[in-house]
């Protein structure tokens, strides 16, 4: 948050931005305001206070207040399989996504050229289509007679013989479905570097390799991290793709949560698993924004 | 060899678009099949049908128009909204900065699947019925905060002496702002204006969770998933592939024209996105 | 408003003063500034002319003094009331609107109903007529400029501002500006207000120079009276090159003031001496200085100011040539010469005898040290320069 601070005489921009301090400011803060403390903030409250409520003795999908904390252990005790599945299924595409998405990234800020919004826009394009679709539409091309899933088996790659069904089609989707939010990061990122940094460390004798890890890459730094945590956070909370393409042996912690509260009405169980997703997620989030040292982002 | 090792990257981008391309390619080519059988899997024929009777199927077009609903209204009311804070953002000095900023923030940063289920934990406590009305006021909800980036963003980067220029040049308050900073912010409104309603017709989760007997469009999809997903959907998801791309490509070619204009080298639903 | 009964006022401020936090930007500025005169406000960044101009513009609030012009009081009005217009630094201009519009955009917002020929007669004044349907950023700098300046001056207004107008041009375009900013005043007789922090171009266009720092005036006067008789340090320094020797007042000789320094004594005419106290800086700018061999040391006149000393460097610059004289205690003295024979340069080891008028001599206030107004980054490569040396030396 940059605030503008205004130059005392300065010569460059003077005074930038004039931050005037009236009511007016909260009059056009509050509806907005207002709206996310009533459907965001307040909602979690009421879901955490869900958390901690006891079934009514006799009735399904009735609970009363109280104070629970048992809820969050046999939450915990009976799901762990699922959080620990959804974390690395998220992790393992987050990698993929970064690995895919880098040399497009790369291309796009540097070498494009006049073609560069043309592919930002083809980048986006696929959102336009239904995620559901797109998902399901992955059955289709990963399907047991497919032609991929056939050369495969033909180079005895694949454990189960298939791949729809199995973790390897729940991440393939994953890593499909959240690659754009990891792209426009990384691109917004390099777009910002300097083609002469990297041209003046090849003239300070750095191979093409060492200017991409000595330079390249600590720049683009900010939208790596944009990028992991814009991929991360949804895939890790997401059940689509497991529910569309995987068995019910992978089922993350996202179809749990939704079973729990729409099909079993046990409403205190789903409400703890959000919050325990929410709060790792969370604490996931600030120690690596920390750690990979760009506090800036928010 | 060495023209492989030049172009190495180039290839793979292309390859990664191609890749990108793939699942839409068959929506694409499903919509023009015959499925043998009532799930719309694998290539049978050839077949107009879809194409030549779009409502076809009970409630496919009545979803694919409650979406459309939704979405228009979640939009004006969260571009309205979020536009606002943004104003308030960078040209206002106000108590309670970093609250508001992490308010604006955690939306993002939280899973769908938990916005969705504290929001029906919230209705259900307040026994609001379910219907098309929780799902409008989930929709605004979390499209403020990208709303805000984007217009926040483009506030931001707007030069503070265009302004100025114009107070020098007699405009009062009033008419520095409908002369000078509203046509300058437009585009970023427009933009996040745009983003939202793509994330509104699309969600899933949330709806899905706050819906209770209502059915968009894409919980249509999730319910014909189990049964076997009717043709009219592929046809109707391309159709709205179509018109997106065509009206970004539009705003691209004006864009084209006016960009210098406007300094700002990339198209504001990227430019959106890569900041959020 | 015709020309003929337009009546032009001065633009006065009275104790002026704006102050961030603690830091007063501008402080406590009084200044008349003459109806249609070309006036110049000059100094580095960070000395508050910036911050005085926007505030007569009104997009800044004293924090306290008043700003006139002819009698009325516009301290307190606000920016699009006030009859004054700014040519703004890199232009501001409105990218939305074209040419056209953006010229036209004052008498739009001021309700004038028919702007098309007051704004093609303007256009043509900056000779921009064929441009009226582009963008600005259609332009080249030049012709934004010229459009910023014609979107100002098309209101008329009693002051035009002028905020670095040509710091974004390069500097052939920029010489050409300063032609062409010149002749539009003229033609308009507006008062124009220029801030700058080049001394080039202020003292090229401007009748009347101030010179800013700490924001107060050092000095004000015509750019030549300031340049012969600068009457700070910071002034002759920030004003072109002056070579200052320290010194103390040791007595009178007549209509002059003599300064003794290093041994040597120096005569400066009485009123050219601006220092009450008894530690004095001798200073003479560097072409005011001859440059013989010491051999030809008896044709210096009598009465001249003399230091012998040793050239440590000349550089040719086609002009004239400059040479670096170390004067005994160590001192490196500048001294510009015209090119006007050819091949009869002194070179580096000559020993040299330096002799200048005492008219051209100017004595000032010693209290302050002789780098005031200099760059701080000079001074910065003339220490690793003097490092460098002294490591030469031991080797």
């Amino acid at each position: 948050m940059a605030a503008a601070v205004p130059q005392a005489g300065g010569q460059a921009p003077p005074a930038s931005v004039v931050q005037r301090k009236s009511r007016t400011g909260y009059v056009l803060l509050f509806p907005g305001m207002a709206w996310l403390a009533v459907f965001f903030a307040i909602p979690l409250v009421t879901l955490f206070a869900t958390s901690l409520q006891s079934p009514i003795e006799g009735r399904t999908g009735r609970y009363k207040p109280g104070l629970e904390i048992g809820n969050y252990a046999s939450a915990l005790s009976e799901y762990w399989p699922q959080f620990l599945r959804s974390f690395l299924y998220a992790g393992v595409a987050t990698v993929l996504a970064l690995a895919i998405a880098y040399p497009l990234a790369y291309f796009i800020a540097f070498r494009a050229g006049k073609w560069r919004s043309l592919m930002l826009v083809l980048v986006i394009a696929p959102s336009f289509a239904s995620f559901l679709l797109r998902t399901y539409a992955w059955k289709t091309i990963l399907a047991d007679e497919g032609p991929i899933t056939s050369t495969l088996n033909a180079l005895h790659l694949l454990p189960d013989g298939r791949i729809l069904n199995t973790w390897i089609a729940v991440i393939a989707g994953l890593t499909y479905n959240f690659l754009p939010f990891m792209i426009l990061p990384l691109y917004a990122a390099l777009e910002k570097i300097d083609p002469r940094l990297i041209e003046a460390a090849s003239d300070l004798y750095a191979s093409p390799q060492t200017a991409f890890r000595k330079v390249t890459w600590p720049l683009s730094m900010p939208g790596v991290v944009a990028g992991t945590l814009l991929t991360f956070i949804p895939a890790a909370g997401d059940y689509i793709n497991a529910e569309l393409l995987g068995s019910p042996k992978n089922r993350m912690i996202g179809n749990e949560i939704q079973t729990n509260f729409i099909e079993y009405r046990d409403y205190p169980t789903a409400s703890a698993l959000s919050f325990i997703l929410m709060t790792i997620i969370l604490v996931m989030v600030f120690t690596y924004i920390r750690r990979a040292g760009t506090e800036d982002l928010v | 060899m060495r023209w492989l090792r030049k172009n190495l990257i180039g290839i793979v981008a292309v390859l990664v678009l191609v890749y990108l391309f793939i699942p839409i390619a068959v929506i694409m080519a499903l919509s023009f099949n015959n499925p043998k059988g009532k799930f719309n899997l694998s290539w049978n024929e050839f077949s107009l049908d879809a194409w030549t009777d779009l409502c076809g199927v009970p409630g496919v077009c009545s979803s694919f128009v409650t979406s459309i609903e939704i979405g228009l209204v979640a939009t004006l009311g969260a571009t309205l909204l979020g536009t606002m804070i943004s104003f308030a953002l960078v040209r206002y000095r106000f108590r309670g900065r970093s609250t508001t900023n992490l308010l604006i923030f955690l939306p993002m940063a939280t899973p769908e699947v938990v916005m969705g289920a504290s929001l029906l934990a919230l209705f259900l406590n307040m026994r609001l019925p379910l219907g098309i009305v929780t799902v409008t006021v989930a929709h605004v909800m979390f499209i403020i905060s990208f709303v805000v980036v984007t217009v926040k963003a483009r506030l931001q980067g707007m030069d503070p002496r265009l302004e100025e220029a114009a107070r020098d040049l007699y405009a009062n308050p009033r008419a520095v702002f409908r002369y000078v900073t509203f046509p300058l912010v437009l585009p970023g409104i427009l933009g996040a204006a745009l983003l939202g309603f793509s994330l509104s017709f699309d969600d899933f989760i949330i709806s899905y969770f706050n819906a209770g007997t209502l059915v968009t469009f894409p919980i249509f999809i999730w319910g014909a998933a189990q049964r076997g997903i009717p043709v009219q959907v592929n046809a109707l998801a391309s159709l709205v592939f179509l018109v997106a791309l065509a009206i970004v490509l539009g705003g691209q070619f004006l864009g084209h024209r006016r960009r210098k204009a406007l300094e700002n080298p990339k198209p504001i639903l990227v430019d959106t996105l890569s900041r959020s | 408003m015709s020309d003929e009964t337009r009546q032009v006022d001065d633009l006065r401020m009275t104790s002026l003063t704006k102050k961030f936090g603690d830091h007063a930007a501008v402080d406590d500025l009084t200044l008349t500034i003459p109806a249609g005169s070309f006036f110049a406000l000059l100094g580095a960044s960070g000395c508050g002319k910036t911050t005085t101009l926007r505030m007569v513009a009104g997009l800044e609030d004293p924090t306290s003094g008043s700003i006139f012009i002819g009698e009325r009081d516009i301290t307190h009005l606000r920016a699009f009331e006030r009859p004054v217009n700014t040519v703004f630094q890199s232009y501001a201009l409105f990218p939305h609107l074209d040419i056209f519009e953006n010229v036209a955009f004052g008498l739009r917002r001021r309700g004038v109903k028919d702007v098309k020929a007051t704004v093609e007669s303007m256009l043509e004044l900056v000779e921009l007529s064929p441009m009226a349907r582009r963008k600005p950023t259609q332009l080249s700098g030049g012709q934004q400029q010229r459009v910023a300046v014609a979107r100002a001056l098309i209101n008329r207004p009693d002051v035009l501002l002028l905020d670095e107008p040509l710091g974004a041009l390069d500097l052939k375009l920029r010489r050409q500006m300063q032609i062409e900013l010149k002749r539009i005043q003229v033609e308009v007789g507006t008062t124009f207000v220029h801030v700058t922090h080049d001394q080039e171009e202020a003292m090229t266009m401007a009748d009347t120079v101030a010179v800013m720092n700490s924001g107060r005036i050092e000095q004000m006067g015509h750019p030549a009276d300031i340049y012969e008789l600068p009457r700070t340090v910071f002034v002759a320094n920030f004003l072109g090159q002056a070579n200052l020797i320290v010194g103390t007042r040791a007595g009178n000789a007549g209509a002059d003031v003599v300064v003794s320094s290093f041994g040597q004594s120096f005569a400066v005419p009485s009123e050219r001496v601006f220092a009450a106290g008894s530690d004095l800086i001798v200073g003479v700018r560097p072409e005011k200085i001859t440059i013989l061999d010491l051999v030809d040391a008896g044709r210096v006149p009598e009465h001249h100011n003399r230091i012998t000393g040793r050239v440590t460097d000349v550089s040719y610059t086609g002009v004239s040539t400059q040479y670096l004289v170390k004067a005994p205690w160590e001192q490196e003295l500048i001294v510009f010469e015209q090119n006007v024979v050819v091949g009869d340069r002194s070179e580096v080891g000559d020993e040299v005898v330096l002799h200048w008028s005492p008219k051209h001599t100017f004595g000032l206030d010693g209290s302050s040290g002789t780098t005031v107004g200099v760059d701080p980054e000079v001074l910065e490569l003339e220490a690793v320069n003097q490092s460098l040396v002294a490591d030469d030396a031991e080797a």
